[in-house]
């Protein structure tokens, strides 16, 4: 399974975490400040996996973006490199052209489509399609409730002109 | 200021329009606005201005001072916080911006939302919530203050406030957060709710949070969703059941049946999740799902999509090992998908899959390594490593695919990525064998001189392992092993010092017959001046130091030993190596006095040698060798007195200016070799000025001395095996405080012990140590005794202390000399001389510890803190299994229910008791393996049973639910069954099946 989701930016920055095994907050920092620095020192073209306390961190770099994920030795590498770059393609479905600022500015977003790519570790979801439609059909989920406040906010944001 | 202003009223603008808000904040904002309007363009200053806060949002720069103010006057949550409450956009924004006072400003936007999140409305709460959120997870602030709100925030009917409330709740909780409890509720709503989403939400929270009690309390809904109409949601049951079982193992009497007939499903999602689910469940302990086999087996065969194919054979390949006739089944399909799969994934799998659990089929075997090879090969280098990885599997069954490989290896020894390298120098040190050993380390040393420090230093240590394994298992000729370390530690980045010094003595220890060559490597390193600089070297350093004072004996010039053992460049050493280092150059120059006084003045040749035989513990055996080594001595380095007289102004020279050193360690031995020498010194110098007559006369006294000292040393160390101290017996009396504290007061006086700074781990040569210096004392003292009644006095006064060299003569003694043959190669043929020897001198300790494993404290450490953890896993896997177990061997009367009441205490009393029977089987199941028939006719019979004890307290309706499942089942399960069975055709194996699928 896999134990947790980092994505790193080229000068360290922390751009997403998702722990599917309980690590406490410390653990937490302790884990990115590590990873990051073995990760992050590898040269390009060299291969995306990194033993790691008796784990294995699988990674790979899309622009200035490293995406990582641990898993377990006998895991397989080659699919969770599918899954990085499924994960990828989704993301780039969604935001159109997905760069570093979306994921920024969108963290919470960027998590939901993770959620429904990944449960408890596992891959639940390998149709991009799919993906795309769950997502959609909850954004506006989320829209409709947000319009009814915004009708308020509409009036308020008239008055203040 | 100007311009933070036109800032703020941009944001003014933009503001209102993000907001979410409720009703009740209507009317306030309307109201509000004069006074915004007065706060922008009428008063800049912040001073009295009820709204400060707004400003303090605005204005990054904004002073401390105001802070305060907004402090003080925005005691609770108004309406202006809600209606100018700062996004969570807001919030990264300004974080983008602030380029130095980050964390002030983070801490500050921490003060916002710790009181954002107490507002009674919902919308400002959740977003405080993602806010906060946001913060803990990118910038690790604690969020557990909010665990009560976001719980909160769980209640509202709004589906963006859910969402957010289950990120946070997912992200910040663990099973010691209090208000877990109070979550249970929020979560059975919500996975009874007809939003598939909602549905979706729990159950992704409950994966992440389940503790026991969530759990056990939520499993009738697990249950329920497993067979959901709903695909999307059934899956994320799935996937979630995996979860539920892992920390609540009752469930699974509730929900396995329902998991197993997801197996049949079409849908290529559902099947994958189940698939995972037992993939992961096959992990912790295959034997409980041999049962299903052919429901995988059809999987395998039928699978189209990669990703079921992959799961699927990690199911095999943890179950083909339990079950012959099912490994000779599967092998073939797994060849076939390896040989049309396009998918590297996939083909990886399998060829992994092969190399570990279908070693022993040759044909799949040979298929595999032409896969691997062709991974080899490959410019990607992924494929490389997992090829190399894939071989190290092979590695330990068929070496033959290692060596067939081996251009490859060593060409990816120079591979740019670290990670290949160390993969391959790991499978190149697989291949080691005594016969190739010097050849590899020839190869592997040049590599070495040419990479990196770090592969450098990984590919050093592996040769030290790899030579030192097992005592030394591989090496047959020490003589090359020496020097090939003392060539180790010449290389410029070598930093295995530690390591390499260890062996140096080990080897010293152990193998008597390399010390000749041991010494002349010890001799190189110690007289080259330009090692010294190289702190690294400084452990190899004391090695050889000591080598050279302990086996002085062989060396061709004792006197070259002593002006390396002093040059002055060894100022550049730490004080506890120099210590040492002083300590053998006492040893040498008591060496040299003996043979120039003792030996060389009294008699001639022959007779020399021979006393000098009987104090050197070197025996019969020995005879021809040290003979040699002696005539060197005497030939190639005569000592006269001249020399000697030299070498005592040397020592003066160098070490007058030690006894000023603040290291006490150094000072005391420096002032020690110093008396010594002053106690020579008169008698030395009066002989080589008079007559000879008269030296001799004159030099008897001084000849007492040197033959007193020389016995102290001449006695010879042994290795210690770690585990000596266990198996000393407590003597009787002995009070063994747990404190070693009050030992402080009793060894006050014996400063040196205590604080011994030796850098040698072993404890006998500690012994030596203290023995010696308490020498010195008496000697300064003028007591001239046997040296080895001191010895023995010295143990008595000071019993406590000597506890371990008293252990270690028990153990020399329980110790049968029959271990001796340990030592191998060319040490064998003296190894019977060696056990006559051992008999009868007092150092028998050292051959039998040959056969102890050698102390290499880091691998040890590791050795003892696996089996803990495997222990834990394995007891809380053991109730799942279990329980799992019950469910597929002949149980299928506990049929699951939607209702809560299979749950509580009625049932577990009987779990238990199943319990124990599972256990049984499950030993009998290890004892007879192939004799599955006769495990079939038990399991039945316990079948039957539980099946009496369990009718009367299952509940009445659940036997017309149990009729329709079977019968809306059965056809498609006998299906099933018969496809799946065709092709395995092995009679033992379908008889264990029919047990579960009736």
């Amino acid at each position: 399974m896999i134990h947790f989701v980092l994505l790193i930016s080229r000068q360290g920055k922390v751009r997403l975490t998702k722990w599917y095994s309980p690590y406490s907050q410390k653990e937490r920092t302790k884990v990115i400040r590590e990873l990051g620095g073995v990760i992050l020192n590898r040269g390009p073209k060299l291969c995306n996996f990194v033993d790691w306390r008796g784990f294995k961190v699988v990674y790979k770099r899309y622009a200035s973006l490293y995406f990582c994920m641990c898993i377990d030795q006998d895991d397989n590498e080659l699919e969770v490199l599918e899954i990085i770059h499924h994960f990828v393609e989704i993301l780039d479905r969604y935001f159109g052209s997905v760069c570093e600022l979306d994921l920024i500015f969108n963290f919470h977003k960027a998590y939901y489509i993770l959620d429904e790519l990944l449960l408890a570790g596992e891959l639940q979801e390998s149709s991009k399609k799919t993906v795309a439609r769950l997502i959609a059909a909850q954004d506006s989920l989320v829209e409709t409730a947000k319009e009814q406040a915004s009708s308020i906010s509409n009036i308020i944001a008239q008055a203040t002109k | 200021m100007s311009s933070s202003s036109v800032v703020s009223l941009i944001k003014v603008k933009q503001n209102p329009k993000r907001k979410k808000n409720t009703k009740n904040a209507l009317p306030s904002p309307i109201q509000n606005f004069p006074r915004k309007f007065h706060l922008f363009y009428q008063s800049p200053t912040l001073k009295n201005l009820p709204n400060a806060k707004f400003h303090q949002i605005t204005l990054n720069n904004q002073t401390p001072k105001s802070l305060s103010l907004h402090k003080s006057q925005m005691s609770g949550p108004s309406l202006m916080d809600s209606l100018f409450q700062r996004t969570l956009e807001d919030l990264i924004k300004g974080l983008r911006q602030q380029l130095i006072g980050e964390q002030a400003f983070i801490s500050k936007a921490l003060e916002e939302i710790r009181k954002e999140i107490k507002s009674t409305d919902l919308s400002t709460k959740s977003t405080a919530l993602l806010k906060l959120c946001y913060l803990s997870n990118l910038h690790f602030h604690d969020m557990s203050f909010a665990a009560f709100h976001a719980l909160e925030v769980l209640s509202s009917p709004r589906f963006s406030h859910k969402k957010i409330a289950y990120h946070a709740i997912s992200l910040s909780f663990h099973d010691s957060t209090p208000v877990l409890l109070l979550i249970t509720n929020h979560l059975r709503k919500d996975l009874t709710s007809t939003n598939e989403f909602e549905v979706s939400l729990s159950l992704q929270c409950l994966s992440r949070i389940a503790n026991v009690d969530l759990a056990r309390d939520l499993t009738p809904e697990v249950f329920t969703l497993l067979s959901s109409n709903k695909l999307y949601v059934r899956k994320r049951a799935v996937a979630v059941v995996l979860r539920v079982f892992e920390k609540y193992p009752d469930s699974v009497r509730v929900c396995f049946k329902r998991l197993v007939e997801n197996l049949e499903n079409y849908d290529p999602q559902i099947l994958s999740a189940v698939v995972g689910v037992f993939s992961e469940l096959a992990c912790k302990d295959p034997r409980s799902y041999l049962p299903l086999a052919p429901e995988f087996y059809k999987i395998l065969v039928d699978s189209k999509s990669n990703w079921i194919s992959i799961k699927v054979l990690k199911i095999f390949a943890k179950l083909a090992p339990l079950e012959p006739r099912l490994a000779n089944r599967v092998v073939e399909p797994i060849c076939d998908l390896m040989r049309k799969t396009g998918a590297k994934s996939l083909l990886f799998e399998c060829v992994r899959t092969v190399v570990t659990s279908f070693s022993e089929y040759e044909s799949a075997v040979r298929l595999a390594v032409e896969k691997i090879r062709e991974f080899l090969v490959d410019e990607d280098p992924n494929l490389k490593y997992l090829g190399l990885h894939a071989l190290s599997i092979v590695a330990s069954k068929h070496l033959w695919v290692v060596s067939e490989n081996k251009e490859v290896l060593i060409k990816s020894l120079s591979d740019p990525d670290p990670n290949i390298k160390i993969e391959s120098l790991r499978l190149v040190m697989a291949m080691v064998s005594e016969h190739n050993v010097a050849e590899i380390s020839k190869v592997l040393v040049n590599y070495a001189l040419k990479s990196d420090p770090l592969f450098c230093n990984e590919i050093l240590g592996s040769i030290l392992s790899t030579c030192s394994r097992n005592v030394y298992e591989i090496i047959v000729d020490f003589d090359w092993y020496v020097s090939l370390l003392g060539e180790m530690s010449r290389i410029p980045h070598c930093q295995m010092g530690e390591e390499i010094e260890n062996q140096f003595i080990d080897i010293g220890l152990r193998v008597k017959d390399v010390r000749p060559e041991l010494v002349r490597v010890a001799r190189d390193l110690l007289i080259d001046p330009a090692l010294l600089g190289n702190s690294f070297l400084h452990r190899v350093l004391s090695a050889a130091a000591w080598v050279s004072g302990e086996y002085v004996e062989f060396s061709r010039n004792p006197l070259e030993f002593m002006e390396a053992l002093l040059q002055p460049r060894t100022s550049l050493l730490p004080p506890s190596i120099m210590a040492i280092y002083i300590q053998s150059a006492f040893k040498v120059l008591v060496f040299c006095l003996h043979t120039c006084f003792v030996r060389g003045g009294s008699t001639a040749g022959v007779s020399a040698s021979a006393s000098y035989e009987s104090f050197d513990d070197l025996s019969v055996e020995n005879g021809a060798d040290s003979t040699v080594a002696h005539g060197q001595t005497c030939t190639s380095a005569p000592i006269t007195n001249e020399s000697i007289v030299n070498l005592l102004k040397l020592v003066e020279l160098a070490l007058s200016p030690l006894l000023g050193s603040h290291d006490v360690e150094v000072q005391e031995r420096a002032r020690n070799l110093l008396g010594f020498v002053d106690l020579i010194k008169l008698e030395a110098l009066n002989s080589s000025g008079q007559e000879e007559n008269d030296s001799e006369r004159k030099g008897v006294e001084a000849t007492k001395i040197i033959r007193l000292v020389h016995d102290a040393f001449s006695k010879e160390l042994g290795p210690v095996s770690l585990t000596a101290q266990g198996k000393v017996p407590v003597p009787d009396g002995l009070t063994l405080n747990e404190n070693l504290g009050d030992l402080e007061t009793i060894c006050g006086d014996i400063e040196l012990p205590s604080s011994n700074t030796f850098s040698f781990g072993y404890p006998s040569e500690e012994k030596d140590v203290s023995s010696f210096s308490n020498l010195q004392i008496k000697e300064d003292s003028g007591q001239l005794n046997e040296s080895t009644s001191l010895l023995a006095e010295h143990r008595k006064r000071h019993g406590l202390y000597y506890l371990p060299s008293g252990k270690s003569e028990v153990i020399s003694n329980d110790y049968p000399p029959a271990n001796d043959p340990a030592l191998q190669g060319d040490n064998n043929d003296n190894a019977s001389d060696l056990v006559k020897l051992t008999a009868e001198s007092l150092v028998p300790k050292r051959k039998p510890n040959h056969s102890k494993p050698r102390p290499v404290v880091v691998k040890l450490d590791e050795v003892d803190e696996k089996p803990v953890a495997v222990k834990q896993l394995e007891s809380r896997d053991d109730s799942l299994s279990g329980a799992v177990r019950d469910i597929l061997f002949g149980s299928e009367d506990i049929l699951p229910t939607s209702s809560r009441s299979n749950l509580p205490n009625s049932n577990r009393k009987g779990k238990k008791k199943q319990h124990m029977i599972t256990q049984v089987e499950s030993k009998e199941n290890v004892v007879d393996d192939g004799n599955s028939s006769s495990r079939r006719r038990k399991d039945h019979s316990h079948g039957k049973e539980r099946r009496h004890r369990k009718k009367n307290a299952e509940e009445r309706n659940e036997t017309d639910r149990k009729e329709k499942e079977s019968s809306s089942n059965h056809p498609r399960r006998h299906k099933s069954r018969q496809r799946a069975e065709e092709p395995l055709k092995v009679p033992p194996q379908t008889s264990v099946i029919p047990d579960f699928l009736l």
